[in-house]
Order: structure tokens, then sequence, then C-alpha cells
């Protein structure tokens, strides 16, 4: 299966199964709608109206040779050559659901402004101690594993967060194990202590503000409705110059209420950030800023501005990192974690304050998707096995798509608010997917 | 090769034959946490 798609007069072709990726000229674009349908000879008859005979003749020879070497129409050797979900899962993340309260009342949020549809608790040290040893015992042999302090706000109750890290770090040598931690906050509580303490012990920070003031504002205000913009911008600078502009993000949402998104993300960058990551919100049907397939056109152009712009900023030295953006096409992850997907559900869990174990962060409030609780000692291993079992095979509209192996099958918890099956994936994410990645190999063209 | 260039070789063929450790980052802990994608995520043993 190969995917041809042209941006700003480059011609890109994609070798879905091989991984290649190779830039045509016009003549070897052209020949490939034909290819595999049509003779050499009937392909040089059909084209010769347009290009010189003898050049055609040229290309198809080079098509060939590609399609030899198996970097074109290679064929799907994975799904048999992999007896990935025959293999035991193990737990190698844990999103910690550390404050189920927020500073905030964010009008998409969908943590229900911060509670998830329960009631607004804090979870205790002891919770967080017991979800480490759930992790530490589901991890098996696997040595890298990942924290992410989430809410509701973390920094509402940011005791119990240096509580765990500190007693994760205490058994990390015991069990070999390499604790990685995230924080994920909306800076509004951020001081210069919490600051040194998160520089010095956590890795990653994802700092939430939308863009512009306008924007920002809109949707992300206080429990009396006030804005949160200017508190938080000089905080969120001031802790992604002390990280030196690294290992950090800021992570914004936008809505249909600002499909001009693109001027966000670059608000963003003016204003001096380097790693940057802005996403399409995922509401409900019908709440107004819910974004619904009329609005792909533009925001499929937004997404060719910006990546157009983020060219021309690079290239005068004045770049910024784009999480949707960036691919690695030489280290990128293996197949078996490509098709794996995120993890959630059998990888990657979410710990509620009440210690409930849900497939991810998405996945909190629905009762019927609770696996177990870390204080109980139980874990669902059905469950899990439902999600480690959801791959891109599994899912029928991704055998045919040309992304399957860049996005994975896409987010369980999308397709299951939209479709009420984990695998069946969500339109609109899926043609934003496609879209940013097209936009993130086109830039590979160019820098 | 005068009408097509290579921009990238077949890595997701050649990391059939040592893959699967697992050591990688989970994707959704990065910054997305709604909107998946995997392939921006770095191998561990790279």
């Amino acid at each position: 299966m190969i995917h041809k798609f042209k941006m700003f007069g480059t011609n890109i072709v994609v070798d879905v199964n091989s991984g290649s990726v190779h830039v045509f000229d016009e003549i070897s674009f052209d020949i490939l709608d034909f290819y595999e349908k049509l003779s050499k000879e009937q392909i040089v008859d059909k084209l010769s109206d347009k290009y010189d005979r003898e050049e055609i003749s040229e290309a198809v020879d080079e098509i060939n040779d590609l399609a030899k070497k198996e970097l074109l129409y290679c064929p799907d050797i994975y799904k048999d050559y992999m007896p990935l979900w025959d293999k035991k899962s193990v737990v190698k993340a844990l999103c910690i659901h550390i404050s189920h309260d927020c500073n905030l009342r964010c009008k998409y949020c969908f943590a229900s402004t911060g509670d998830f549809g329960g009631s607004r608790t804090m979870m205790s040290p002891e919770i967080g101690k017991k979800a480490i040893d759930f992790l530490i015992k589901e991890s098996g042999s696997r040595r890298n594993l990942e924290l992410d302090f989430f809410g509701g706000e973390p920094l509402m109750n940011f005791d119990a967060v240096k509580i765990i890290i500190d007693y994760a770090l205490s058994i990390s040598e015991k069990y070999n194990k390499n604790f990685k931690f995230t924080i994920t906050t909306n800076a509004l509580l951020l001081k210069e202590e919490y600051k040194e303490y998160i520089n010095k012990h956590i890795q990653n920070i994802v700092l939430s503000i939308d863009g512009r003031e306008e924007t920002n504002d809109r949707m992300r205000y206080r429990v009396d409705g006030t804005g949160s913009y200017k508190d938080i911008i000089g905080k969120i600078k001031d802790i992604a110059d002390s990280r030196n502009q690294d290992n950090y993000y800021v992570r914004g949402t936008f809505t249909r209420e600002n499909l001009d998104f693109s001027k966000d993300v670059l608000h963003l960058a003016d204003e001096g950030f380097k790693q940057i990551s802005v996403e399409p919100v995922v509401a409900a049907k019908d709440t107004g800023y819910d974004i619904r397939e009329e609005d792909l056109p533009q925001l499929f152009k937004e997404y060719e501005e910006l990546a157009h712009e983020y060219v021309k900023r690079d290239k005068e030295g004045n770049g910024f990192n784009f999480f949707h953006f960036m691919i690695d096409l030489d280290q990128g992850p293996c197949i078996a974690k490509r098709l794996s997907g995120c993890g959630s559900g059998h990888e990657y869990l979410s710990v509620t304050p009440d210690g409930d174990i849900y497939p991810c962060h998405q996945f909190v409030g629905m009762e019927e998707f609770k696996m177990g609780n870390v204080c109980e000692d139980s874990f669902e291993r059905n469950k899990q096995n439902t999600f480690m079992k959801s791959n891109v095979y599994s899912k029928e509209e991704c055998s045919a798509c040309w992304a399957k192996f860049y996005c994975s099958g896409g987010c369980a918890a999308n397709a299951y608010q939209f479709n009420n099956d984990i695998n069946l994936p969500y339109k609109i994410g899926c043609e934003l997917e496609k879209k940013r990645l097209e936009c993130a190999l086109w830039i590979k063209t160019q820098i | 090769m005068k009408h097509i260039k290579t921009l990238s070789g077949p890595t997701l063929k050649d990391s059939v034959k040592n893959c699967g450790c697992g050591e990688c980052q989970t994707s959704c802990q990065s910054a997305c946490k709604t909107s998946c994608t995997v392939a921006n995520q770095s191998c561990q043993k790279k």
C-alpha cells in the first residue's frame, strides 16, 4: 500500500508497510496512478501527451527498482509475524490522579471541570504509594516506568506528589526500576518552591495554556469566571526558561471557537516557547465548540499554513517544536510499538484518588471500565486483555488506512466516546491526524 | 535516481529484527493526552 500526496509543490510518497518515504518528480508521481494497473508500454502511451516517452520509461524503471527492493508496494508482513497479542501484558506507566479538584472551570474539560463526574477529592500519599507498589508488581522486568501526576490540578495536592515521588525513588534501586515523572498543571499555583522541586525531580512538565489571551480566557477561567491568561503566562515562561526551553510542553486545546488555531500556536512561539502542543478538543457532539466535519477544510488549511511558517522560522534560526509535527523517520518506534499504540488499558493505566484503576484518564468515571483498585489488590485481566488486543489489525477501518503505523489506531477513549466501541476510530480525529502527518512528512522534505 | 529521491528507507521493516523491548515512553504520557500519535516517540535502543 502506498500513499501519495502533494504539498506546496512537493510530491511525497509513503510506502506504508516498509516505512519508506520518497519525493517523486512530476512524471514518476503521475505514473503511480497507473502503476500496477497498466503495463509499462501502456503507461508510456497514456502519459506521452504530457511527457517525453524516454523519460516516462526511465521513471517506470525507477519505480520498478524500488518495488523490487520492497521500498514501494511492500507487502504487510506484520500481522502474521508478530505474536504480540499472545504475550502477557505488563504495566509500565500510570496516570496518577493526584487531585480530583481544580481551581479552573475550563468549559471543554473532559474531567467535568476536575472531578471526573465524582466528588472533588485528593489522593492521599498512602494511596499513591499503593499505586507505586501496584506498578512495580505489574511491570515485570520492564525497567523504565513512568508516572504522570494529573488532575484536576495537581499543584492543589503537591505535598502528596512529593511524598509519592520520594517513595518511588526510595525503592527504585531495590526493584531495579528507573522512574520518570511528568506533571500536568495549569500553573496558577506555581511558585518558586514548587518550581525548584519540579526542576530537580520531574523530567517533564506539561503546562496548560491555549494560546492568545482571548482564546485562553474564553475556555480557561476560574470558579468566579475570570480568565487565567494574565496570571499564568509569566509563570509558564519562567519555568520553561528555567528548564532551558526543554523537557516541557506548553499544551493547548483548540475548539470550534478558534478554528484559526495556528495563530494561537504562533502566539505561543512568539512568546518564546520552544516546545508546543496544541490539539483539537474532544467534546461531546453539539456542545457548540465540538469540531465538526464541515470544519475540516479550514483546519487542514490551518495545519498547512502552520507547517509553512514552521519551516520558515526554522530556516531563519527561530524554530520551535510542534508536538504533532515531530516525526522521526529513522529512529522512531519499532513495529511492535506501532501496533500496540498508546498502551491505554494494558501498559498505561489511570489511578483515581480512591485507588480505582481505569484504562486511562479519559475513561475515569465510566463505571463499566473500572478495572480494579490498587488498595484491594484487584485487577481485571480480562479487561486488560481486551485493550491489549485492540490494535491496528482489530480495527477494520484502520486496515485500509495509510496512516495506521503512525497513529497506531488512534485513541481508544475517543473511539468509545463517539462510537461506543474502542475498535471504531473517531473519524474527525483520524482526518486531523492524517493531515498532521502529511504536514510532518512535508516538513521532513524541507528541513 | 533521477526521478525519485528516497528520504528514508524501510525503517519499519528493519525494526522487526530487534523490536518489542517495550522500554520506550508511553505515547500518552508526553504531551498529547487526547490525540494519539505514536510515530513521534523515540526508540530507547537508538
